[in-house]
Protein backbone atom coordinates (compact mmCIF):
# COMPACT_ATOMS: atom_id res chain seq x y z
CA UNK A 1 0.00 0.00 0.00
CA UNK A 2 1.86 3.27 -1.19
CA UNK A 3 1.67 5.65 2.13
CA UNK A 4 0.48 9.52 0.81
CA UNK A 5 0.42 12.13 3.37
CA UNK A 6 -2.96 13.29 4.54
CA UNK A 7 -3.62 16.34 2.66
CA UNK A 8 -3.19 14.71 -0.21
CA UNK A 9 -5.33 11.76 0.46
CA UNK A 10 -8.30 13.95 1.09
CA UNK A 11 -7.75 15.78 -1.99
CA UNK A 12 -7.76 12.61 -3.80
CA UNK A 13 -11.06 11.30 -1.95
CA UNK A 14 -12.74 14.68 -2.74
CA UNK A 15 -11.90 14.84 -5.91
CA UNK A 16 -13.06 10.86 -6.93
CA UNK A 17 -17.36 12.05 -7.13
CA UNK A 18 -16.59 14.57 -9.75
CA UNK A 19 -14.25 12.32 -12.06
CA UNK A 20 -16.92 8.87 -11.95
CA UNK A 21 -19.58 11.18 -12.88
CA UNK A 22 -17.84 12.60 -15.76
CA UNK A 23 -16.44 8.49 -15.98
CA UNK A 24 -20.36 7.91 -15.89
CA UNK A 25 -20.94 10.89 -18.61
CA UNK A 26 -18.26 8.90 -20.71
CA UNK A 27 -19.50 5.70 -19.90
CA UNK A 28 -23.16 7.01 -21.54
CA UNK A 29 -21.76 8.25 -24.85
CA UNK A 30 -20.02 4.67 -25.19
CA UNK A 31 -23.16 3.56 -25.04
CA UNK A 32 -24.12 5.75 -27.34
CA UNK A 33 -21.90 5.27 -29.62
CA UNK A 34 -20.47 1.60 -29.63
CA UNK A 35 -23.45 -0.32 -29.40
CA UNK A 36 -21.70 -3.34 -30.57
CA UNK A 37 -19.15 -3.29 -27.49
CA UNK A 38 -21.70 -2.35 -25.21
CA UNK A 39 -24.26 -5.43 -26.13
CA UNK A 40 -20.72 -8.19 -25.99
CA UNK A 41 -20.70 -7.33 -22.42
CA UNK A 42 -24.36 -7.75 -21.87
CA UNK A 43 -24.23 -10.95 -23.24
CA UNK A 44 -21.17 -11.79 -21.59
CA UNK A 45 -22.39 -10.88 -17.86
CA UNK A 46 -25.86 -12.87 -19.00
CA UNK A 47 -23.90 -16.00 -19.80
CA UNK A 48 -21.60 -16.08 -16.34
CA UNK A 49 -25.23 -15.36 -14.52
CA UNK A 50 -27.49 -17.79 -16.39
CA UNK A 51 -26.39 -21.00 -14.85
CA UNK A 52 -27.31 -18.76 -11.36
CA UNK A 53 -30.56 -17.94 -12.30
CA UNK A 54 -31.34 -21.50 -13.60
CA UNK A 55 -30.47 -22.51 -10.14
CA UNK A 56 -32.39 -19.85 -8.34
CA UNK A 57 -35.09 -20.18 -11.01
CA UNK A 58 -36.02 -23.71 -9.56
CA UNK A 59 -37.26 -22.79 -5.98
CA UNK A 60 -38.88 -19.80 -7.09
CA UNK A 61 -40.98 -22.17 -9.53
CA UNK A 62 -41.55 -24.35 -6.69
CA UNK A 63 -43.09 -21.13 -4.63
CA UNK A 64 -44.92 -20.18 -7.42
CA UNK A 65 -46.63 -24.26 -8.52
CA UNK A 66 -47.33 -24.34 -4.98
CA UNK A 67 -49.33 -20.74 -4.57
CA UNK A 68 -50.87 -21.98 -7.72
CA UNK A 69 -51.72 -25.49 -6.29
CA UNK A 70 -53.38 -24.20 -3.59
CA UNK A 71 -55.44 -21.51 -5.71
CA UNK A 72 -56.33 -24.12 -7.93
CA UNK A 73 -57.91 -26.74 -5.10
CA UNK A 74 -59.80 -23.65 -4.25
CA UNK A 75 -61.32 -22.87 -7.40
CA UNK A 76 -61.72 -26.98 -8.25
CA UNK A 77 -65.04 -27.05 -7.92
CA UNK A 78 -66.11 -24.16 -10.21
CA UNK A 79 -63.24 -25.06 -12.13
CA UNK A 80 -64.63 -28.79 -12.90
CA UNK A 81 -68.17 -27.49 -13.89
CA UNK A 82 -66.49 -24.90 -16.30
CA UNK A 83 -64.39 -27.49 -18.10
CA UNK A 84 -67.28 -30.06 -18.52
CA UNK A 85 -68.93 -27.29 -20.37
CA UNK A 86 -65.81 -26.41 -22.31
CA UNK A 87 -65.29 -30.13 -22.84
CA UNK A 88 -68.54 -30.33 -24.95
CA UNK A 89 -67.90 -27.44 -26.95
CA UNK A 90 -64.67 -28.56 -27.95
CA UNK A 91 -65.91 -31.64 -28.64
CA UNK A 92 -68.08 -29.93 -30.81
CA UNK A 93 -65.24 -27.58 -32.62
CA UNK A 94 -63.01 -30.86 -33.08
CA UNK A 95 -65.22 -32.21 -35.16
CA UNK A 96 -65.92 -29.02 -37.21
CA UNK A 97 -62.22 -28.68 -37.36
CA UNK A 98 -61.57 -32.50 -38.95
CA UNK A 99 -63.93 -31.31 -41.35
CA UNK A 100 -62.77 -28.08 -42.28
CA UNK A 101 -59.25 -30.01 -42.24
CA UNK A 102 -60.33 -32.35 -44.81
CA UNK A 103 -62.33 -29.87 -47.14
CA UNK A 104 -58.60 -27.94 -46.55
CA UNK A 105 -56.21 -30.84 -47.73
CA UNK A 106 -58.74 -31.71 -51.03
CA UNK A 107 -58.71 -27.89 -51.71
CA UNK A 108 -55.17 -27.64 -51.98
CA UNK A 109 -54.83 -30.65 -54.01
CA UNK A 110 -56.68 -29.17 -56.59
CA UNK A 111 -55.09 -25.42 -56.27
CA UNK A 112 -51.17 -27.40 -55.97
CA UNK A 113 -50.48 -24.86 -53.55
CA UNK A 114 -46.36 -24.48 -52.63
CA UNK A 115 -46.27 -25.82 -48.98
CA UNK A 116 -44.52 -23.13 -46.42
CA UNK A 117 -41.20 -24.57 -45.02
CA UNK A 118 -41.39 -26.62 -42.08
CA UNK A 119 -40.20 -24.80 -39.20
CA UNK A 120 -37.63 -25.47 -36.35
CA UNK A 121 -38.00 -24.95 -32.78
CA UNK A 122 -36.05 -24.92 -29.50
CA UNK A 123 -37.33 -24.22 -26.41
CA UNK A 124 -35.80 -22.54 -23.42
CA UNK A 125 -36.93 -21.60 -20.14
CA UNK A 126 -36.91 -18.05 -18.64
CA UNK A 127 -34.54 -17.41 -16.18
CA UNK A 128 -34.32 -13.34 -15.91
CA UNK A 129 -36.38 -10.72 -16.04
CA UNK A 130 -33.74 -8.85 -19.26
CA UNK A 131 -36.04 -5.28 -18.72
CA UNK A 132 -34.97 -2.32 -16.84
CA UNK A 133 -37.96 0.46 -15.71
CA UNK A 134 -37.94 1.33 -19.28
CA UNK A 135 -38.06 -2.01 -20.87
CA UNK A 136 -39.93 -5.23 -21.18
CA UNK A 137 -37.97 -8.51 -21.22
CA UNK A 138 -36.67 -11.61 -20.69
CA UNK A 139 -33.34 -13.37 -20.62
CA UNK A 140 -33.43 -17.13 -21.44
CA UNK A 141 -30.78 -19.92 -20.85
CA UNK A 142 -30.43 -21.64 -23.87
CA UNK A 143 -27.41 -23.92 -23.12
CA UNK A 144 -24.18 -24.22 -25.53
CA UNK A 145 -24.88 -25.82 -28.91
CA UNK A 146 -28.54 -24.17 -29.35
CA UNK A 147 -29.04 -22.91 -32.85
CA UNK A 148 -30.60 -18.95 -31.20
CA UNK A 149 -29.80 -16.69 -33.90
CA UNK A 150 -31.27 -12.67 -33.71
CA UNK A 151 -34.85 -12.15 -35.32
CA UNK A 152 -36.57 -15.61 -34.49
CA UNK A 153 -39.64 -15.60 -32.92
CA UNK A 154 -40.72 -16.51 -29.27
CA UNK A 155 -43.61 -17.90 -28.69
CA UNK A 156 -45.34 -19.35 -25.38
CA UNK A 157 -47.83 -22.09 -24.82
CA UNK A 158 -50.81 -19.72 -25.90
CA UNK A 159 -49.39 -17.29 -28.61
CA UNK A 160 -46.69 -14.32 -29.95
CA UNK A 161 -44.54 -13.64 -26.91
CA UNK A 162 -41.30 -11.90 -28.89
CA UNK A 163 -38.78 -11.53 -30.46
CA UNK A 164 -34.73 -12.63 -30.26
CA UNK A 165 -32.83 -9.59 -30.06
CA UNK A 166 -28.96 -10.67 -28.45
CA UNK A 167 -27.82 -13.59 -28.56
CA UNK A 168 -24.63 -15.49 -26.41
CA UNK A 169 -23.40 -18.51 -25.93
CA UNK A 170 -25.54 -19.25 -22.96
CA UNK A 171 -28.55 -17.07 -22.75
CA UNK A 172 -30.31 -15.20 -24.79
CA UNK A 173 -32.84 -12.19 -24.86
CA UNK A 174 -36.14 -11.67 -26.12
CA UNK A 175 -37.80 -8.49 -26.47
CA UNK A 176 -41.51 -8.79 -25.43
CA UNK A 177 -44.51 -7.50 -27.55
CA UNK A 178 -45.05 -5.28 -25.12
CA UNK A 179 -42.41 -3.34 -25.02
CA UNK A 180 -42.11 0.58 -25.92
CA UNK A 181 -40.05 -0.59 -28.70
CA UNK A 182 -41.60 -2.99 -30.09
CA UNK A 183 -43.68 -2.88 -33.76
CA UNK A 184 -45.38 -5.96 -35.16
CA UNK A 185 -47.34 -6.59 -38.42
CA UNK A 186 -50.47 -8.25 -37.96
CA UNK A 187 -53.65 -9.32 -39.78
CA UNK A 188 -56.87 -8.82 -38.53
CA UNK A 189 -58.79 -12.01 -38.93
CA UNK A 190 -62.28 -10.81 -39.26
CA UNK A 191 -61.64 -8.58 -42.05
CA UNK A 192 -58.04 -9.52 -43.21
CA UNK A 193 -56.63 -5.83 -42.77
CA UNK A 194 -53.34 -5.06 -42.06
CA UNK A 195 -52.18 -3.21 -38.92
CA UNK A 196 -49.43 -2.21 -36.89
CA UNK A 197 -49.14 -3.21 -32.71
CA UNK A 198 -47.10 -1.06 -31.01
CA UNK A 199 -45.84 -2.24 -27.41
CA UNK A 200 -46.51 0.05 -24.39
CA UNK A 201 -44.43 -1.14 -22.04
CA UNK A 202 -48.05 -1.62 -20.77
CA UNK A 203 -49.82 -5.20 -20.44
CA UNK A 204 -51.71 -4.80 -23.40
CA UNK A 205 -49.99 -3.44 -26.59
CA UNK A 206 -51.96 -0.74 -28.91
CA UNK A 207 -53.18 -1.19 -32.56
CA UNK A 208 -52.11 1.46 -34.80
CA UNK A 209 -52.17 2.07 -38.33
CA UNK A 210 -55.20 0.02 -39.81
CA UNK A 211 -56.80 0.96 -43.33
CA UNK A 212 -59.36 3.80 -43.28
CA UNK A 213 -62.86 2.23 -42.90
CA UNK A 214 -62.12 -1.58 -41.38
CA UNK A 215 -62.53 -0.42 -37.73
CA UNK A 216 -61.04 -3.17 -35.80
CA UNK A 217 -63.87 -4.95 -34.35
CA UNK A 218 -64.09 -5.61 -30.24
CA UNK A 219 -63.30 -9.50 -30.09
CA UNK A 220 -61.73 -9.83 -33.60
CA UNK A 221 -58.83 -12.36 -33.40
CA UNK A 222 -55.68 -10.91 -34.45
CA UNK A 223 -52.94 -13.11 -36.22
CA UNK A 224 -49.10 -12.19 -37.15
CA UNK A 225 -48.95 -10.67 -40.83
CA UNK A 226 -46.52 -12.22 -43.23
CA UNK A 227 -45.58 -8.73 -44.39
CA UNK A 228 -42.13 -7.66 -43.91
CA UNK A 229 -41.03 -10.85 -44.04
CA UNK A 230 -40.37 -11.26 -40.20
CA UNK A 231 -43.18 -13.47 -38.85
CA UNK A 232 -44.96 -16.38 -40.69
CA UNK A 233 -48.32 -15.56 -41.42
CA UNK A 234 -50.95 -16.67 -38.91
CA UNK A 235 -49.58 -17.00 -35.49
CA UNK A 236 -51.90 -16.53 -32.63
CA UNK A 237 -51.36 -12.79 -31.12
CA UNK A 238 -54.72 -12.30 -29.02
CA UNK A 239 -58.09 -10.14 -29.50
CA UNK A 240 -58.95 -6.83 -30.10
CA UNK A 241 -60.38 -5.26 -26.87
CA UNK A 242 -61.39 -1.23 -27.17
CA UNK A 243 -60.94 0.76 -24.18
CA UNK A 244 -62.71 3.36 -22.82
CA UNK A 245 -60.20 6.40 -24.01
CA UNK A 246 -61.55 4.99 -27.45
CA UNK A 247 -57.70 3.29 -28.57
CA UNK A 248 -57.90 -0.54 -29.49
CA UNK A 249 -55.34 -2.66 -27.76
CA UNK A 250 -54.48 -6.17 -28.22
CA UNK A 251 -55.15 -9.02 -25.18
CA UNK A 252 -52.91 -10.94 -25.55
CA UNK A 253 -53.05 -15.06 -25.75
CA UNK A 254 -49.55 -15.13 -24.10
CA UNK A 255 -49.26 -14.38 -20.67
CA UNK A 256 -46.10 -12.56 -20.26
CA UNK A 257 -46.25 -11.38 -16.49
CA UNK A 258 -45.79 -15.43 -16.24
CA UNK A 259 -43.36 -16.98 -19.03
CA UNK A 260 -41.72 -20.24 -17.50
CA UNK A 261 -41.02 -21.71 -21.24
CA UNK A 262 -40.42 -19.97 -24.49
CA UNK A 263 -40.35 -21.90 -27.68
CA UNK A 264 -37.83 -20.26 -30.36
CA UNK A 265 -39.01 -20.90 -33.60
CA UNK A 266 -37.00 -20.57 -36.77
CA UNK A 267 -39.07 -20.26 -39.73
CA UNK A 268 -35.88 -19.57 -41.87
CA UNK A 269 -37.42 -16.07 -42.19
CA UNK A 270 -34.33 -12.78 -42.89
CA UNK A 271 -36.96 -9.89 -42.65
CA UNK A 272 -35.75 -6.68 -40.89
CA UNK A 273 -32.96 -6.99 -37.87
CA UNK A 274 -30.97 -4.64 -36.69
CA UNK A 275 -28.51 -3.06 -38.42
CA UNK A 276 -25.01 -5.16 -36.96
CA UNK A 277 -27.18 -8.40 -38.11
CA UNK A 278 -27.14 -7.01 -42.10
CA UNK A 279 -24.12 -5.55 -42.26
CA UNK A 280 -23.18 -9.72 -41.17
CA UNK A 281 -25.13 -12.29 -42.55
CA UNK A 282 -24.69 -15.30 -41.32
CA UNK A 283 -24.77 -18.71 -43.35
CA UNK A 284 -27.78 -20.29 -43.02
CA UNK A 285 -27.69 -24.24 -42.51
CA UNK A 286 -29.22 -26.04 -45.21
CA UNK A 287 -32.19 -28.58 -43.91
CA UNK B 1 -5.28 -2.16 29.49
CA UNK B 2 -2.94 1.31 29.06
CA UNK B 3 0.67 1.82 28.11
CA UNK B 4 0.42 -1.99 25.90
CA UNK B 5 0.69 -1.60 22.27
CA UNK B 6 -1.94 -3.17 20.74
CA UNK B 7 -0.96 -6.39 18.88
CA UNK B 8 0.01 -6.82 15.58
CA UNK B 9 -3.33 -7.41 13.22
CA UNK B 10 -3.29 -10.98 12.61
CA UNK B 11 -4.61 -12.63 9.34
CA UNK B 12 -7.76 -13.57 10.58
CA UNK B 13 -7.91 -10.33 12.35
CA UNK B 14 -7.48 -8.71 8.52
CA UNK B 15 -9.45 -11.30 6.84
CA UNK B 16 -12.09 -10.54 8.97
CA UNK B 17 -11.70 -6.20 8.47
CA UNK B 18 -11.74 -6.57 4.56
CA UNK B 19 -14.45 -9.21 4.76
CA UNK B 20 -16.48 -6.32 6.50
CA UNK B 21 -15.35 -3.76 4.28
CA UNK B 22 -16.98 -5.82 1.24
CA UNK B 23 -19.93 -6.77 2.79
CA UNK B 24 -22.51 -3.90 1.40
CA UNK B 25 -20.78 -3.93 -1.94
CA UNK B 26 -21.05 -7.72 -2.79
CA UNK B 27 -24.26 -7.94 -0.86
CA UNK B 28 -25.42 -5.61 -3.27
CA UNK B 29 -24.24 -7.30 -6.05
CA UNK B 30 -25.68 -10.42 -4.83
CA UNK B 31 -29.02 -8.62 -4.52
CA UNK B 32 -29.33 -7.17 -7.93
CA UNK B 33 -28.71 -10.51 -9.27
CA UNK B 34 -30.92 -12.27 -7.29
CA UNK B 35 -33.72 -9.63 -7.81
CA UNK B 36 -33.56 -9.92 -11.56
CA UNK B 37 -35.59 -13.29 -11.53
CA UNK B 38 -38.51 -13.16 -12.78
CA UNK B 39 -41.42 -13.47 -10.45
CA UNK B 40 -44.10 -11.93 -12.60
CA UNK B 41 -43.69 -8.11 -10.93
CA UNK B 42 -42.59 -4.94 -12.98
CA UNK B 43 -39.05 -5.06 -12.44
CA UNK B 44 -37.55 -4.26 -8.62
CA UNK B 45 -33.90 -4.18 -9.78
CA UNK B 46 -33.27 -0.17 -9.59
CA UNK B 47 -35.40 0.43 -6.87
CA UNK B 48 -33.30 -2.60 -4.88
CA UNK B 49 -30.19 -1.14 -6.21
CA UNK B 50 -30.78 2.44 -5.28
CA UNK B 51 -32.29 1.34 -1.40
CA UNK B 52 -28.73 -0.31 -0.77
CA UNK B 53 -26.14 2.63 -2.21
CA UNK B 54 -29.23 4.45 0.18
CA UNK B 55 -29.09 3.20 3.10
CA UNK B 56 -24.96 2.14 3.00
CA UNK B 57 -23.43 5.58 1.61
CA UNK B 58 -25.68 6.86 4.76
CA UNK B 59 -24.67 4.26 7.26
CA UNK B 60 -21.33 2.99 6.47
CA UNK B 61 -20.07 5.69 3.70
CA UNK B 62 -16.26 4.06 4.36
CA UNK B 63 -17.44 1.03 2.61
CA UNK B 64 -19.70 2.65 -0.09
CA UNK B 65 -16.85 4.45 -2.32
CA UNK B 66 -18.20 6.53 -5.13
CA UNK B 67 -16.29 3.64 -7.22
CA UNK B 68 -18.13 0.94 -6.12
CA UNK B 69 -21.50 3.25 -6.45
CA UNK B 70 -19.83 3.51 -9.98
CA UNK B 71 -19.77 -0.19 -10.46
CA UNK B 72 -22.86 -0.89 -8.53
CA UNK B 73 -24.60 1.26 -11.15
CA UNK B 74 -22.73 -0.33 -14.39
CA UNK B 75 -24.31 -3.18 -13.31
CA UNK B 76 -28.16 -2.16 -12.59
CA UNK B 77 -27.34 -0.97 -16.47
CA UNK B 78 -26.02 -3.95 -18.17
CA UNK B 79 -28.89 -6.67 -16.01
CA UNK B 80 -31.26 -4.29 -16.98
CA UNK B 81 -30.54 -3.73 -20.29
CA UNK B 82 -30.96 -0.36 -20.05
CA UNK B 83 -29.13 2.32 -22.16
CA UNK B 84 -25.29 2.97 -20.38
CA UNK B 85 -24.61 5.16 -18.13
CA UNK B 86 -27.89 5.89 -16.39
CA UNK B 87 -27.78 3.97 -13.96
CA UNK B 88 -23.97 5.16 -12.86
CA UNK B 89 -25.02 8.80 -12.76
CA UNK B 90 -28.14 8.16 -10.81
CA UNK B 91 -26.18 5.98 -8.12
CA UNK B 92 -23.52 8.32 -8.02
CA UNK B 93 -25.49 11.58 -7.57
CA UNK B 94 -27.82 9.93 -5.19
CA UNK B 95 -24.21 9.24 -2.85
CA UNK B 96 -22.98 12.34 -3.65
CA UNK B 97 -26.25 14.22 -2.02
CA UNK B 98 -26.25 11.52 0.73
CA UNK B 99 -23.13 12.45 1.78
CA UNK B 100 -23.70 15.71 1.76
CA UNK B 101 -26.38 15.36 4.06
CA UNK B 102 -25.37 12.86 6.30
CA UNK B 103 -24.66 14.73 9.20
CA UNK B 104 -28.41 15.70 9.22
CA UNK B 105 -29.93 12.66 8.24
CA UNK B 106 -27.90 10.08 10.44
CA UNK B 107 -29.41 10.74 13.92
CA UNK B 108 -33.00 11.16 12.61
CA UNK B 109 -35.67 8.19 13.14
CA UNK B 110 -36.25 6.08 10.58
CA UNK B 111 -39.51 7.47 9.58
CA UNK B 112 -37.56 10.63 8.90
CA UNK B 113 -35.08 8.67 6.83
CA UNK B 114 -37.54 6.85 4.39
CA UNK B 115 -39.19 10.38 3.83
CA UNK B 116 -36.12 11.44 3.03
CA UNK B 117 -35.44 8.58 0.70
CA UNK B 118 -38.60 8.54 -0.47
CA UNK B 119 -37.30 12.70 -1.87
CA UNK B 120 -34.13 10.58 -3.16
CA UNK B 121 -36.01 8.39 -5.23
CA UNK B 122 -38.23 10.97 -6.42
CA UNK B 123 -35.25 12.56 -7.74
CA UNK B 124 -33.81 9.68 -9.18
CA UNK B 125 -37.15 8.60 -10.81
CA UNK B 126 -36.85 12.50 -12.51
CA UNK B 127 -32.82 12.22 -12.95
CA UNK B 128 -33.64 8.89 -14.60
CA UNK B 129 -36.75 10.08 -16.51
CA UNK B 130 -35.06 13.20 -18.02
CA UNK B 131 -31.40 10.82 -18.99
CA UNK B 132 -33.76 8.28 -20.97
CA UNK B 133 -35.58 11.10 -22.94
CA UNK B 134 -32.20 12.79 -23.76
CA UNK B 135 -30.36 9.92 -24.53
CA UNK B 136 -33.44 8.21 -26.74
CA UNK B 137 -34.40 11.74 -28.12
CA UNK B 138 -38.02 11.11 -27.58
CA UNK B 139 -40.51 11.20 -24.72
CA UNK B 140 -40.66 7.87 -22.35
CA UNK B 141 -44.02 7.18 -21.19
CA UNK B 142 -44.34 8.81 -17.12
CA UNK B 143 -45.99 5.80 -15.27
CA UNK B 144 -42.72 3.46 -15.05
CA UNK B 145 -41.00 6.67 -13.35
CA UNK B 146 -43.95 6.24 -11.09
CA UNK B 147 -43.39 2.95 -10.63
CA UNK B 148 -40.30 2.95 -9.84
CA UNK B 149 -40.63 5.39 -7.11
CA UNK B 150 -43.70 3.47 -5.51
CA UNK B 151 -41.44 0.58 -5.47
CA UNK B 152 -38.38 2.08 -3.97
CA UNK B 153 -40.69 3.49 -0.91
CA UNK B 154 -41.98 0.43 -0.70
CA UNK B 155 -39.08 -1.78 -0.70
CA UNK B 156 -36.76 0.45 2.21
CA UNK B 157 -38.45 -0.50 4.98
CA UNK B 158 -37.63 -4.29 4.82
CA UNK B 159 -34.62 -3.64 3.42
CA UNK B 160 -33.43 -1.82 6.10
CA UNK B 161 -34.49 -3.42 8.48
CA UNK B 162 -32.32 -6.49 7.03
CA UNK B 163 -29.47 -4.14 6.46
CA UNK B 164 -29.90 -2.60 10.08
CA UNK B 165 -29.73 -5.68 12.08
CA UNK B 166 -26.71 -6.59 9.69
CA UNK B 167 -25.35 -3.16 10.12
CA UNK B 168 -25.54 -3.40 14.10
CA UNK B 169 -24.20 -6.59 14.20
CA UNK B 170 -21.00 -5.69 12.38
CA UNK B 171 -20.74 -2.49 14.79
CA UNK B 172 -20.50 -4.47 17.50
CA UNK B 173 -17.74 -6.81 15.45
CA UNK B 174 -15.60 -4.01 15.28
CA UNK B 175 -16.28 -2.74 18.98
CA UNK B 176 -15.24 -5.82 20.61
CA UNK B 177 -11.90 -6.02 17.92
Amino acid sequence: MIRLSIPLRQALSRLSLPVLVALAFGTMLIGKADTVLVDRARMALSDTLAPIYAVVAQPLGAVRGAVQEARLLWAMRAENARLREENDRLHRWQAAALSLESENTLLRRQLNLVPEAPASLRTARVVADAGGTYARAVLLATGPGAEIRKGQVALDERGLAGRVTEVGSRSARVLLVTDMNSRIPVTLEGSRARAIMAGTNGDEPRLQHWPEGTRPQEGERVVTSAEASVFPAGLPVGVVHWTEGGTAEVELFARLDRLDLLRIFDFGLTGILPPEAVARPEPRGRR
Amino acid sequence: MKGRHEPAPGLLRRLDALARAAFPAVSTALLMVLVSAPVGLPSALPAVALACVFFWSLFRPAAMSPAVCFGIGLLQDLLAFAPLGIGILTMLVVHGFVLRLRRLLARQSFLVVWLAFAGFALGAALLGYLLQAGLNWRLPPPVPGVVFWVLCIGFYPAIAALLTRLHKAMQRAEDLA
